[in-house]
């Protein structure tokens, strides 16, 4: 594959370098059968090293999820071997069923149906915490 | 969508001082709304046991007209069969007009509310929220001292894990010029994130060890139990008890304007000594809580027929 020319789908760019597997597993790029190309610590002038994403069809994406992983990243949208839209992304407000809360005392503990939803907290800092106990969410 | 009450910031500073304004109503003539509620029925679920909160919300609605229904412990519920919060509370919608719900998981009444056609109050979720118990201390103040800006609130006790104190705090930091000493042990102070929160609203704080070091400069004392079992070693627990036990001869160091506040229900951080004092405003706490129930039960109930 010529990873610079895509002619129908997506370039996912500046992704915090180091962040690229962790947006193709929460994609699940895995299940693709197109062409999809990581690139890992890229040159870049703006943040040093980046990561990139290329992903040679037009699937479904969820930019509300990218939003919540890096809020930096910028999608390039590609039809017929051209850029047609450049999207920059925000921290989306609420995320749902992405991460799971991790306090031992919050009812989704129990009540393992219930969506995980989790709410901005503070844009700044990047803090979700927990719709149901508030409790910050934790990495890992 | 009904409004729900879930947490204290989920109503802003102009309708909890219209529910105040309803509760002194109700206290000053409690005839007018004795019919206020006919007709309607409040489920209390309670999966964990309480005595106060359940009586209290009962009580208010009787005494609105209205009727209850409901259960007190999880394991006279279908909880015991396994049925989630969401489940039980579609059902108890079809029989009850709003719903009060207290239970041992934090954020029950969130996952009950994302689902009720009927309002949700929030009546305890673990250590999480108790907004009603913050509804009663707003009213309390207000009432006892005149005002709720310009005082200095003496937090005492497990300031760690009081939900009480944590609403609280919460809520008086919307006021003008207030400022908490907070009194406990280091093992039991605040957590960061109210302190961050405090220092973000420009809230001014002091954090000291000696309830009897500070008493003098309180307009509010605001009463916690320190369990035993929180301390990390039995030294510092012996060190310090008696300085989160209030007694008459700390009371003595104190204003004559004291008002001495406590959620309830209190093991021996109060001296039994104190009850007689005019200082001692818990129990007052208390009936202001059911006036609260009720100033809030109408405005639920009343919103939601607007709808």
């Amino acid at each position: 594959m010529n990873i610079d020319s895509i002619q129908h789908g997506y370039v996912i760019d500046h992704i915090r370098a180091g962040l690229s597997m962790d947006i193709y597993r929460y994609l699940k790029l895995d299940a693709l059968d197109c062409s999809v190309a990581i690139i890992k610590n890229a040159k870049s002038g703006r943040m040093g090293k980046k990561d990139i994403i290329k992903i040679d069809k037009e699937i479904p994406l969820d930019l509300e999820l990218l939003g919540y992983i890096d809020p930096d990243i910028t999608v390039n949208i590609i039809r017929d071997g051209k850029l047609v839209e450049k999207k920059h992304l925000a921290m989306p407000d609420r995320v749902t069923n992405v991460m799971r809360c991790k306090n031992p005392r919050c009812i989704t503990q129990t009540e393992q149906e219930l969506d995980q939803v989790f709410f901005l907290a503070d844009r700044e800092k990047r803090v979700y915490r927990c719709l149901y106990c508030e409790a910050k969410n934790k990495e890992g | 969508m009904p409004r729900h009450l879930l947490n204290i910031t989920d109503f802003s500073m102009d309708e909890i001082d219209a529910l105040m304004d309803v509760a002194d109503d109700i206290i000053g003539a409690p005839r007018k709304y004795g019919e206020r509620l006919h007709g309607r029925k409040l489920a209390t679920l309670f999966y964990e046991p309480s005595t106060r909160t359940r009586l209290s919300f009962e009580a208010a609605m009787l005494e609105l007209g209205g009727s209850v229904l409901g259960f007190s412990s999880a394991d006279s519920s279908s909880a015991s069969k396994g049925e989630s919060v969401a489940d039980t509370v579609r059902t108890v919608a079809c029989y009850a007009d709003i719903i009060a719900m207290r239970h041992p998981k934090e954020g029950a009444p969130t996952a009950a509310a994302r689902v009720s056609p009927v309002p949700i109050i929030n009546a305890g979720d673990g250590g999480h929220n108790h907004p009603t118990q913050t509804l009663a201390d707003l009213l309390t103040i207000r009432r006892e001292k005149g005002r709720l800006d310009r005082l200095v609130i003496g937090l005492c006790g497990d300031l760690q894990f009081g939900r009480t104190v944590h609403s609280l705090i919460g809520a008086m930091s919307r006021y003008k010029s207030i400022r908490f000493v907070l009194i406990s042990p280091a093992e039991l102070r605040v957590p960061d994130y109210m302190r961050e929160q405090m220092k973000a609203s420009g809230v001014l704080f002091t954090e000291v060890e000696k309830l009897e070091d500070v008493i003098g400069t309180l307009d509010i004392l605001y009463m916690t139990r320190v369990q035993r079992e929180r301390f990390f070693n039995e030294a510092d627990y012996v060190r310090l008890k008696d300085s989160y036990i209030l007694t008459a001869d700390k009371l003595a160091l104190a204003r004559r304007d004291l008002c001495v506040m406590h959620p309830l229900p209190r093991v021996n951080e109060i001296s039994r000594a104190v009850d007689d004092d005019p200082r001692a405003c818990y129990f007052k706490q208390t009936l202001y809580g059911k006036f609260m129930r009720e100033a809030l039960l109408i405005k639920l109930l009343e919103e939601g027929s607007k709808a």
